[in-house]
């Protein structure tokens, strides 16, 4: 569906000529409004009343709630296990893209129709389910434990949950723009004696190259704000196996409003952050798509 | 792989076999590990004792007021983000003005907010300590730790689904069935009706189901304005929760598997939505000069 975007919206009907503003199709002004509306009510007042409420810590008091030693510790879990499960997911969702649109296999239908299974399964399913079977007497956990390979329970287990969280954002942003791809430049790069290889890095790779980055970002925004599935293989042991998230729930639960509201805030800030970042790269793989 | 010329032509743009059978191979054992394997868990865990222990964990009175609380969660959230998600594709999707592209980030911001920071923030407005706590308290409302303060941030997770999934296919469309509608005497409301919601009807349903799913599904919002009070303010994904600390394994893979059976469901709804979807384009696009918008999509 993404396919889509090539932009045919003649938005001749919806502009706003310049002396009168006359629009052809009626309900500008209601949709609008209703968006807007709801959209405040819902979103942005209590997200400002989140950062409004920070400004009743002083600096020290703030400083103190996001930089002991036990957030940081969270932060640095959450930064690097979001980071090394959205790079998994880049290697295999750029596979699982491209056998799903180049080859064909029996049950195909059935494995694309699976990968969107992390958005439609709960977290807290996932987490548990996964719990069970990495744990040291699980399916797969019975067989690595005694190779001293513990998936369960630490660190490792945080970074597991979240690639299975994040694996479908890849698969979904690659899989459009591979299937549009122009099969006549391979042609083209092959019989001018290219090898499969070269064709591959040299004409293919880089016009898939803005959807992976956009695929890798989403996850890696996705896997930073992970809570439910995490939670329950991670151990939540404090300074080692403990995500940001779980300080915010921790704090709340020993009623420190503030400490969580700064935390929070924090966690805003760089889920915003991320939020621009995969806009300009959509636009950006919208207009090497799209123009030239 | 028969006929000289094509053959030919073929085999220069793909790769070795043993090249494409690895490849494939290493991908299905991934979803196998990944995806496969935890699925099937869900199922194996909560019949280890038997279909009857099974059917007993569902039917205690506790798992019933989850299911019960669930149900009714997102049957609210889910029409009030509907109703949304047509109303903001309309104006975003029909129209030009200033600052689009700034409403579209707002209308996505709440799929990058961690799901407990959503829970926070309704605390910060309607509990004890925030905003509208005193206010609420002296006139015995009750959000935060009750129904409303579940079906509040749940309406925020869920809320860009509907309205991310018609955008693109509503601007891809364009406009000019709708302006031949009210050009040939129709109302706003019919050309919605008759010419726009035919066009975007998988869509919306993809969007609807994806929603629905996770409003059924969603877990770290919830859990911070629920207060977890059991056979109240606990949905099916809590409920799962405590069993699953309480060490009552069967138990809570029993409710687990209902919320597994959903995602299935889902699954099977959405790609039978999209295998219609295709479909349908490819239907329409034998007949050019009368749908030109078709054939756009298809490109």
């Amino acid at each position: 569906m993404s396919a889509s975007i090539a932009v045919p919206s003649a938005p001749s009907a919806g502009v706003p000529s310049r002396s009168g503003n006359k629009k052809v199709l009626p309900g500008f002004n209601l949709t609008l409004g209703y968006t807007v509306l709801y959209l405040s009510l819902i979103v942005l007042i209590p997200l400002s009343a989140l950062v409004l409420r920070t400004f009743t810590l002083s600096l020290d008091q703030f400083w103190a709630a996001i930089a002991s030693p036990r957030v940081l510790a969270a932060y640095r879990l959450t930064f690097g296990a979001s980071l090394a499960a959205a790079l998994v997911n880049v290697v295999f969702g750029m596979l699982l893209a491209w056998v799903l649109v180049r080859y064909s296999f029996p049950g195909k239908k059935i494995v694309d129709a699976l990968v969107d299974l992390p958005f439609a399964l709960p977290t807290a399913v996932a987490g548990i389910s996964l719990t069970a079977l990495l744990a040291g007497n699980g399916w797969v956990g019975q067989y690595l434990e005694p190779l001293g390979i513990k998936l369960a329970f630490n660190a490792n287990g945080v970074v597991i949950a979240l690639i299975f969280i994040g694996l479908p954002f890849v698969v979904r942003t690659v899989q459009p723009v591979l299937e549009d791809t122009e099969r006549e430049l391979e042609e083209a790069a092959m019989s001018l004696g290219a090898t499969r290889w070269q064709t591959f890095s040299r004409v293919i790779f880089p016009s898939i190259a803005p959807a992976l980055l956009t695929g890798f970002a989403m996850a890696f925004a996705r896997a930073i704000g992970e809570y439910g599935s995490v939670i329950f293989i991670a151990g939540n042991m404090p300074m080692v196996s403990e995500i940001t998230p779980l300080i915010i729930i921790g704090k709340l639960e020993q009623y420190d409003y503030a400490g969580a509201t700064a935390v929070a805030v924090v966690m805003l800030a760089i889920s915003f952050i991320l939020l621009l970042v995969i806009n300009a790269l959509q636009a950006w793989q919208r207009k090497r798509s799209g123009g030239a | 792989m028969s006929g000289g010329n094509l053959s030919q032509r073929r085999v220069s743009t793909t790769e070795a076999p043993w090249v494409r059978f690895t490849l494939i191979g290493v991908a299905l054992a991934f979803v196998l590990l990944f995806l496969v394997l935890p699925l099937a868990a869900v199922f194996t865990e909560a019949l280890r004792k038997g279909f009857g222990a099974y059917v007993e964990a569902l039917k205690e009175p506790d798992a019933w007021s989850a299911i019960r609380l669930t149900l009714i969660t997102a049957a609210i959230a889910v029409p009030l983000n509907l109703v949304f998600g047509v109303a903001a594709a309309w104006c975003i999707a029909k129209y030009e003005f200033r600052g689009k592209a700034f409403l579209t980030t707002l209308v996505d911001l709440p799929f990058s907010v961690s799901p407990v920071v959503a829970g926070l923030i309704y605390v910060l407005m309607f509990g004890a300590q925030g905003w509208f706590g005193p206010w609420l308290a002296a006139h015995d409302i009750k959000i935060i730790f009750a129904v409303p303060g579940i079906v509040l941030a749940t309406v925020f997770v869920t809320f860009p689904f509907i309205a991310r999934e018609l955008i693109p296919l509503m601007q891809a469309q364009g406009n000019e069935e709708e302006q031949a509608a009210i050009v040939l005497g129709a109302t706003g409301w019919q050309t919605f009706w008759y010419v726009t919601l035919p066009n975007i009807k998988w869509g919306l349903i993809y969007g609807v189901i994806l929603c629905n799913a996770r409003a059924m599904g969603e877990f770290g919002a919830v859990s911070v304005v629920s207060g977890h009070i059991r056979g109240q303010t606990n949905t099916m994904p809590l409920h799962v929760e405590i069993l699953y600390n309480e060490y009552q394994s069967v138990a809570a893979f029993a409710v687990a598997s209902l919320l597994a059976l959903l995602a299935l469901v889902t699954l099977v709804i959405k790609s039978v939505a999209e295998w219609r979807h295709e479909r349908e384009l490819a239907a329409a696009a034998e007949l050019p000069p009368e749908r030109p918008v078709a054939l756009e999509i298809l490109q």
